[in-house]
């Protein structure tokens, strides 16, 4: 979709309606078609960061400059060749970039089904800590929701800088 | 040792049917403007830009082959070196994507690491090179692939003017003399051209003016477009008055000048319009005479001036601050100066 121009064309006007929907307006309709199980959850976060990691590597594909593609192609690389070993490697900042993003967003979108539609986890700890009136266990599960979305960027920038050497 | 000929070559961008013949091993050069169409001419012969007409190398057509079949060496004015693989990285790269077996690549890999003086360097990502390093693997790597024919856009221009003064004989001296490949230079700079090429064309939007020797071109151009890119505003038919050394007095137009001399036939005297200095009060050196200010013509950045010294007209082109701080007006009385070095003698 980022290397071939009529493919953005034709699909970027589907994705850019979609992509403003937040992932939780998605929860009705997959408690409806899926019901409530473990595939609930991964699905949500499927929704979550699929459009704006695509958006990101769109763009990243997109502001690969085309001199790069030329040079390639003219030192014998098949437009194939020179996508995987040119524009993929050189996308790969804008990439990162959403999937840094998305990591955090993704956490809390989860935690916040889990409030409101999934009995288990640590929403659904959260909600039921209120009940109690257990201010300590709420506190706790936002910490815990805390590290869990610093380790997961964390993570995500340890292996962007092992792979994306050359910056 | 390929011969490269273009027949009605256009494209709807800029480039007018164009019609040259590169003989092998020939260091062409191409002097345009900035926009004249040169990086497009390259891009075409190279396959990256579509145009219309045809072009052969050694007489056979290469218009329907794809680009990474025309074994064309392409170096682009910014390099663009793949900024993810180390320099050694860079120069493979054509020869892994032919799928070459992996000793031959290292071979010629090792073998341009020596002949580029890239050894240090082999390891380095492009952001840890210089300007100059940075040419050198770009031409490296063009070379690698061992191309039928090689482009070069403006390969000089975006290193400091040491620095590309240096390599313009080293470069000739590798492509020509070892590679042995025939050679599409561009440049907008004469001095490149004077130093390097063995013939060159004149592009000017998009239509190819003139193509010759310098001295030729110099001698009789075609056009008003190529007397200003080159500044041929002051090439007079001159005469040798005595010789010095290795300097002549010659005259033209009334005018007598010092000039730089090695022997043979002269016939006609240039002097470039930036060499021409101009001031209100007489400095008694050599070559300075006085003269009448006739005209004024505001240009972009800066100012050019037509003088009446005895018969002669002499244009002058100075920055608009000098000229601003000169104070000039028409008809006022000048002093102008020539570095006897600025004159230049054409046979």
């Amino acid at each position: 979709m980022g290397y071939k121009d009529a493919v953005y064309r034709a699909l970027h006007p589907i994705f850019s309606l979609l992509m403003p929907i937040p992932a939780l307006g998605w929860l009705p309709l997959l408690i409806l078609w899926i019901g409530v199980n473990e595939a609930l959850p991964i699905l949500l976060v499927f929704i979550c960061s699929f459009f704006p990691v695509l958006y990101n590597t769109v763009s990243g594909i997109r502001s690969v400059d085309k001199g790069y593609v030329e040079i390639a192609r003219s030192l014998g690389a098949s437009p194939r060749k020179a996508f995987f070993d040119v524009v993929i490697p050189l996308a790969l900042n804008n990439i990162f970039t959403g999937l840094r993003l998305e990591a955090g967003m993704a956490w809390r979108t989860i935690v916040a089904a889990e409030m409101i539609a999934i009995p288990v986890g640590i929403g659904a700890l959260m909600i039921t800590s209120q009940y109690l009136i257990r201010v300590d266990v709420v506190m706790l599960c936002l910490g815990i929701l805390a590290l869990m979305t610093l380790t997961s960027e964390k993570l995500l920038m340890l292996i962007e800088d092992k792979i994306i050497k050359w910056r | 040792m390929t011969e490269i000929k273009l027949e009605n070559v256009s494209n709807k961008y800029i480039l007018k049917k164009v019609n040259l013949t590169i003989f092998s091993k020939e260091l062409f050069m191409l002097l345009g403007p900035s926009g004249a169409g040169k990086t497009t001419l390259l891009k075409a012969i190279a396959g990256l830009v579509d145009y219309e007409g045809r072009i052969f190398f050694d007489g056979e057509s290469i218009d329907n082959l794809p680009l990474e079949e025309r074994m064309v060496g392409y170096v682009p004015q910014e390099f663009t070196l793949f900024p993810h693989m180390t320099v050694e990285d860079n120069i493979a790269y054509g020869l892994k994507a032919r799928k070459l077996p992996s000793s031959t690549i290292l071979n010629k890999v090792e073998q341009l690491l020596d002949v580029f003086g890239l050894r240090n360097l082999r390891k380095r990502y492009p952001k840890d090179l210089s300007g100059g390093e940075k040419q050198r693997v770009a031409i490296a790597r063009a070379l690698a692939i061992q191309p039928r024919v090689l482009l070069l856009d403006e390969p000089l221009s975006n290193l400091d003017p040491e620095t590309s003064k240096y390599i313009r004989e080293w470069l000739k001296s590798i492509i020509i003399r070892r590679f042995g490949i025939t050679t599409i230079w561009v440049t907008h700079d004469i001095r490149e051209v004077e130093e390097l090429g063995d013939r060159v064309g004149i592009l000017y939007n998009g239509v190819l003016e003139q193509v010759g020797r310098l001295k030729e071109i110099i001698s009789s151009p075609r056009t008003d477009n190529i007397v200003e890119l080159l500044g041929l505003h002051n090439i007079f038919e001159c005469e040798v008055i005595e010789t010095d050394g290795p300097f002549a007095e010659i005259e033209f137009q009334g005018i007598r000048l010092l000039a730089p001399y090695d022997g043979g036939k002269i016939e006609k005297a240039l002097i470039h319009p930036q060499d021409i200095v101009i001031s209100r009060e007489t400095t008694k050196t050599v070559n300075t005479f006085s003269g009448v200010l006739e005209e004024v013509d505001e240009k972009i950045g800066y100012v050019r001036l037509k003088i009446r010294v005895g018969e002669a007209i002499l244009v002058s082109e100075l920055p608009l601050d000098i000229y601003g701080l000169l104070n000039l007006r028409l008809g006022e009385k000048v002093f102008i100066n020539i570095r006897p070095r600025a004159v230049k003698l054409i046979s």
